[in-house]
């Protein structure tokens, strides 16, 4: 089978990626599937509670980057759900038969790969399962450097994970490989852009987008007084651990969204998208600053409430410099 | 970020891979590096996990004062919420925060605690012990 393995900072970047290179879209990149499937967000959900702390992300939903990419570039998607744990696997098998990778849905609890520190109850990792060897199934995660084994009793525990957003042995892959023109890139690009816009500027409401950043950056000036230093530091590390997932540098994917710019631009000869660019890697360098802030808090080396107003005044500045890239990226006028 | 400001702190991913980061070059091109961690994520991790250590030997003092049964100590060792516990188990949310009383979960038919052991991969004996011979999470 033609499967290339290559590592990704995030998860569903790099399965889409991987799996759309198989079918022969070797045109694409992380950062180009990231900004074709809008993938840069920002939402802060005050009632809800992730692992007793905020819920704050920082890209789009999950399934939503293959779902859009594929869409964009006019490939076929297959995404099936099971409630058998034999029919999951049966489905697995027959594409793996068929010489098709194909992308999983999975919890991380009992990954039994990752190193223990990471896994928590979260049932949105995504990988490939890309062949069987006797009992074992070969595995390409996109955060690691190389691909690894599961066996089929480790893999159908984490493809039927239960909680939250539970992965039900969810598959999913390209139906059929189709060529694809760089007009077809081009305006996949454009689309993305334009979608990552609304998402980010002109969504309704105080808790999502640019201002959800600003939203979020008020409210962490109460949580001092609201909840306790205690409980503020470990909402503080909550926020950075999801700004941090996994190979974002910290800044929160905004670096990720940077480089799809700068690429775009090999698309699109427009001036603005490198300009722009700068913007993003500004505002994840700003979003670094603001995660050595917390860690300060969490670390108990500062806590003052002046401290507290420094950390929610970095967000509020971060929601002027990405409303002033969205709003600069708004304003294209594209030829095509 | 740029280039050479890649973090190569120690991180508890490291143990298993280094992490694609995008960074800037000189001339603001973008490009990747691999970096093994960085501290201010590593201490976010570190306190998380503080946390959940303390809320475990908190459920473990409160059983061990008979406040609550097992089963409040193994939802806070598998870093479960009622919620996860109710969808691996099958129970109501409800029925499991009855079985959380030491006095109801006395009475647990071996079908039922079968159902928690399960759900925390341990055997029924150890839900009742709170000691764990051979943990294979």
């Amino acid at each position: 089978m033609e499967f290339k393995h290559l590592q990704a900072a995030h998860c569903e970047n790099g399965v889409t990626t991987n799996l759309l290179r198989s079918v022969g879209v070797t045109e694409l990149t992380e950062p180009l599937s990231f900004g074709i499937g809008s993938g840069l967000f920002f939402v802060y959900i005050p009632l809800l509670k992730i692992n007793k702390g905020p819920a704050i992300a920082f890209r789009t939903m999950p399934g939503l980057i293959f779902k859009r990419t594929c869409n964009a570039l006019d490939i076929p998607v297959v995404r099936k759900k099971f409630s058998s744990h034999e029919a999951a696997q049966q489905a697995l098998d027959q594409c793996l038969a068929e010489g098709q990778p194909v992308g999983c849905q999975v919890g991380v609890y009992y990954l039994t790969y990752f190193p223990k520190e990471y896994r928590f109850h979260f049932n949105a990792h995504n990988l490939i399962v890309f062949g069987k060897e006797g009992d074992d199934y070969l595995i390409s995660d996109p955060v690691m450097e190389e691909p690894t084994k599961l066996s089929s009793y480790e893999l159908e525990r984490v493809r039927f994970a239960k909680g939250a957003l539970a992965p039900k042995g969810q598959i999913y892959y390209p139906k059929e490989g189709r060529p694809v023109t760089p007009e077809q890139i081009k305006n996949a690009i454009k689309s993305g852009i334009k979608r990552n816009v609304r998402d980010m500027i002109r969504i309704p409401g105080p808790i999502a987008g640019v201002a959800g950043i600003r939203f979020t950056g008020k409210k962490i000036k109460n949580w001092r007084d609201k909840l306790g230093q205690q409980t503020a530091g470990l909402y503080l590390a909550q926020l950075v651990r999801m700004q941090e997932e996994i190979g974002t540098g910290g800044g929160g994917f905004r670096y990720i969204y940077g480089a799809f710019l700068q690429e775009a631009h090999a698309y699109h000869k427009k001036d603005e998208l490198i300009e722009i660019s700068k913007l993003f890697t500004q505002s994840g360098d700003m979003w670094r600053s603001a995660a050595v802030q917390a860690a300060g808090i969490y670390k108990g080396r500062i806590g003052s409430q002046a401290d507290f107003d420094v950390m929610g005044d970095y967000l509020i500045k971060i929601a002027e410099v990405e409303k002033e890239a969205f709003t600069a990226l708004s304003k294209i006028k594209w030829d095509s | 970020m740029k280039k050479e400001e890649t973090p190569q702190d120690n991180g508890a991913l490291n143990k298993l891979t280094k992490e694609v980061v995008y960074t800037v070059d000189d001339a603001g091109n973008y490009g990747t590096e691999l970096s093994t961690g960085w501290d201010v994520k590593t201490k976010a991790l570190d306190v998380a996990w503080e946390d959940i250590e303390q809320r475990i030997a908190n459920a473990k003092e409160k059983v061990l004062k008979g406040e609550a049964s097992p089963i409040l100590y193994f939802t806070e060792l598998r870093l479960m919420d009622p919620t996860i516990v109710a969808a691996y188990t099958g129970f109501w949310k409800w029925t499991i925060k009855q079985h959380m009383k030491p006095s109801v979960f006395n009475k647990l038919s071996d079908k039922k605690l079968q159902r928690y052991a399960d759900a925390f991969n341990v055997t029924i004996d150890e839900l009742k012990t709170m000691t764990i011979k051979e943990d294979g999470i």
